[in-house]
């Protein structure tokens, strides 16, 4: 994506002995953070794709009642590699993409504070997401658990398992390495005059995001080695044969899931912090209250993980207990979309792609928010645990909340990166066509799970067959429709018309201030930084 | 190679006042990291004394108190073995033995095909007293299936069974019988 006109040398590291590498090798050995941006990008997005595939067949299998196309147990393999590819292979890698194509020219800085870690942080996911795919093939097939990985099925099945248990290995170390670039680029790299309170949001974001990562990737870490132990060397954590508790492992895989949920939604909250005050012309509304916000989010994330485990027995003033913190996490969240609304009242509004992502996000998200504080209620969730309204809920909060985010991110800095303007036609095409489809791919679930499908299993009864009729057509248009984003991309990198350094009147901050494209190195030297660029 | 193209001298990122910044900063967070590794690593220790101080999961003394609730007492056992169709010589290992009221027990009975054919039998239990059926907790049993066995074939077939501790107290000695049929062609599984 990158203008190879404005390469001079491959990274601090080389010094005059050496060229810039070109072809694969400029790829495999830069440590330039545009460069290893784009990388994470181009992986997401490919990892989507595949991920995409398999929710394809998971619905043609859902088309119609009864086993038609795929076994139950390609059906379980299907939907746990679907999860996983979908969560670390794409939207971790899309926002750590941004992280580091946007972070350090948001701050003005030249780079990412250890720019080598920051090559292997990306060279680890190519081997993780070969494991991953690579394990259908394998006697027994991928882990088909789900991709909360539970025992006892996750101890009983085969070396496809392993596979999965060491792609989450290499993906954890990928993330932390990622995390502490990040942390130590945001809090020691960023230009003088910015203070934290008045850096970028999406900075914010993810310095908060990244301080989850550190902390709850080698939860799950720790978590995922005991299965192992417990597969192949004779030990008992959660194996109920010697004494283990398989409920124990719900406990550790949920204590780093759901700060997990948030590692994904707070860097989609920082993009659309950007998007909604450019195309509004106004400052962020509630600028110190957003940061507060995500603080408190972050927090409290780690405290509410038994809100996926009702049904397990916890005693009710556990019960209790989770239901209330888990609700207490909506009033920060609210904060959060009271701003984004506020910051768009009296604004001067245009709706350019960018922000019509953004809006599909805030309408969406929100729903997917009511949804979970409906799933909070313990007496509600005893329900609903496990059938299609959880399927519908987390699609809603992952696909309309982090991938649109991701979508109004690549709109809104895509002419930065390429140097051209996007086809605004074709954009505009892609969001209503996911929006739509989205919605009609999503919803019905809601209702199939009122009625009682349960989720994970290949075939329903009669009376489901009609809303997954709908959804199996929203899910084949939206998967369809997202070619259209691959079409726009590469169309943006090959021309179109050129890109202003400021292609948005109404956008703010230090990476408006360099050239489009950005050149190869930027703020080699901190920048001026201007009031007027200021957030906050 | 282009003079032009090298970096410029002042790299302000790797200025040795900021690396060693970033590397004090990155140890600290690789800290976190250990830190978070040792959390989970006590978390199964944590877990188990946590649920023991609660009462919330405690498997030992679970055990202890379902068993001290009603107290084990001895009982004597009778098994039986009959076979309807006389295709089968069916006979129990054990005939008599005395046992407490929830006791696992493992008892084998003994199967002969005396045909020159493949014959497929259904062993169906019956209780004396009948009642007592209620209280016999069978684990495993070759009557849960239908067997096949080759012509002349000899096996030996194991019960793992229990009797609940709330058998009622009149009760002292329960006959475990057996009734081999031979299943019908239409009726196999």
């Amino acid at each position: 994506m990158q203008a190879t006109s404005h390469t001079g040398y491959a990274g601090h590291h080389d010094h005059d002995s050496h060229g810039h590498p070109t072809g694969w090798k400029r790829w495999v050995t830069t440590t330039n953070h545009k460069d290893i941006g784009s990388m994470y990008l181009w992986f997401s997005f490919v990892m989507f794709l595949v991920g995409g595939a398999m929710s394809l067949i998971i619905r043609a299998e859902l088309f119609t009642p009864g086993l038609q196309y795929v076994s139950p147990e390609f059906y379980n393999q299907m939907l746990t590699l679907h999860a996983l590819i979908m969560v670390f292979g794409a939207i971790m890698p899309a926002f750590v993409g941004f992280a580091n194509w946007m972070i350090p020219m948001m701050i003005g800085a030249s780079d990412m504070a250890f720019a080598r870690m920051n090559n292997w942080s990306f060279w680890l996911l190519p081997p993780a997401a070969i494991l991953l795919t690579a394990s259908i093939f394998v006697p027994g097939g991928a882990a088909g658990t789900g991709w909360t990985l539970y025992p006892p099925l996750s101890i009983q099945m085969g070396m496809g398992m392993d596979m999965a248990i060491f792609a989450v290995h290499i993906l954890g170390m990928s993330s932390i390495m990622g995390s502490i670039n990040i942390v130590t680029t945001i809090l020691n790299m960023r230009t003088p005059g910015m203070t934290l309170m008045k850096m970028p949001l999406f900075c914010w974001t993810w310095l908060v995001t990244a301080f989850l990562l550190i902390a709850s990737m080698p939860i799950l870490a720790g978590a995922v080695t005991m299965l192992l132990t417990d597969r192949h060397f004779g030990t008992s954590f959660f194996s109920a044969a010697g004494g283990g508790d398989p409920v124990l492992f719900q406990h550790i895989f949920w204590f780093f899931g759901h700060p997990e949920v948030y590692i994904i939604a707070l860097p989609a909250f920082g993009v659309v912090s950007h998007v909604i005050p450019a195309f509004s012309r106004k400052p962020l509304f509630g600028y110190v209250s957003m940061v507060y916000a995500i603080a408190a989010i972050g927090l409290i994330s780690f405290f509410v993980w038994a809100h996926h485990m009702y049904v397990t027995g916890i005693p009710l003033t556990g019960q209790l207990y989770f239901m209330y913190a888990t609700m207490l996490i909506a009033v920060p969240t609210g904060v959060k979309v009271f701003n984004w609304v506020t910051t768009m009242w009296r604004g001067s509004l245009t709706f350019e792609t960018p922000m019509l992502f953004a809006l599909g996000f805030l309408v969406l998200f929100t729903i997917g928010g009511l949804t979970g504080l409906v799933l909070a209620m313990t007496a509600v969730d005893i329900q609903l645990q496990d059938t299609y309204y959880v399927v519908a809920h987390f699609h809603y909060v992952m696909v309309a909340g982090a991938l649109f985010s991701a979508y109004a991110g690549l709109y809104f800095w895509l002419p930065k990166w390429t140097g051209h303007m996007y086809n605004e036609t074709l954009g505009k095409w892609h969001f209503w066509l996911s929006m739509i489809f989205f919605n009609i791919a999503f919803f019905p679930q809601h209702f199939l799970g009122l009625a009682g499908m349960p989720r994970r299993i290949p075939d329903y009864a009669q009376q489901f067959a009609d809303f997954n009729v709908i959804s199996g057509i929203g899910a084949f248009g939206f998967g369809f429709s997202q070619l259209l984003v691959l079409v726009i991309v590469v169309q943006t990198v090959r021309g179109g018309a050129r890109a202003a350094s400021r292609p948005w009147d109404g956008a703010h901050g230090l990476e408006w201030t360099v050239p489009s494209p950005a050149p190869y190195h930027t703020f080699e030297d901190p920048p001026h930084f201007d009031q007027a660029e200021a957030h906050g | 190679m282009n003079p032009a193209l090298h970096p410029p001298a002042s790299a302000t990122a790797q200025s040795p006042a900021r690396s060693g910044k970033n590397l004090r900063l990155a140890l600290i967070l690789l800290a976190i990291v250990v830190g978070s590794l040792l959390f989970v690593s006590v978390q199964p220790g944590l877990y188990r004394a946590f649920c023991e101080w609660t009462g919330l999961y405690d498997i030992d003394r679970a055990q202890e108190v379902a068993a001290s609730a009603i107290p084990g007492r001895p009982i004597t056992l009778q098994f039986d073995a009959n076979s309807h169709d006389g295709a089968l010589l069916f006979r129990p290992e054990t005939t008599v033995l005395s046992a407490k009221t929830g006791d696992i027990m493992h008892v084998v009975y003994r199967v002969e095909n005396t045909l020159d054919r493949t014959v497929v039998g259904q062993a169906v239990p019956s209780y004396g007293p009948q009642y007592a059926g209620n209280y016999v907790k069978k684990l495993d049993c070759f009557c849960f299936k239908q067997q096949t066995f080759a012509p002349r074939e000899v096996r030996e077939m194991p019960v793992v069974f229990f009797l609940d501790t709330r058998l009622p107290e009149e009760v002292n000695t329960v006959t475990l019988s057996y009734t081999f049929f031979e299943v019908p062609v239409e009726s196999r599984k």
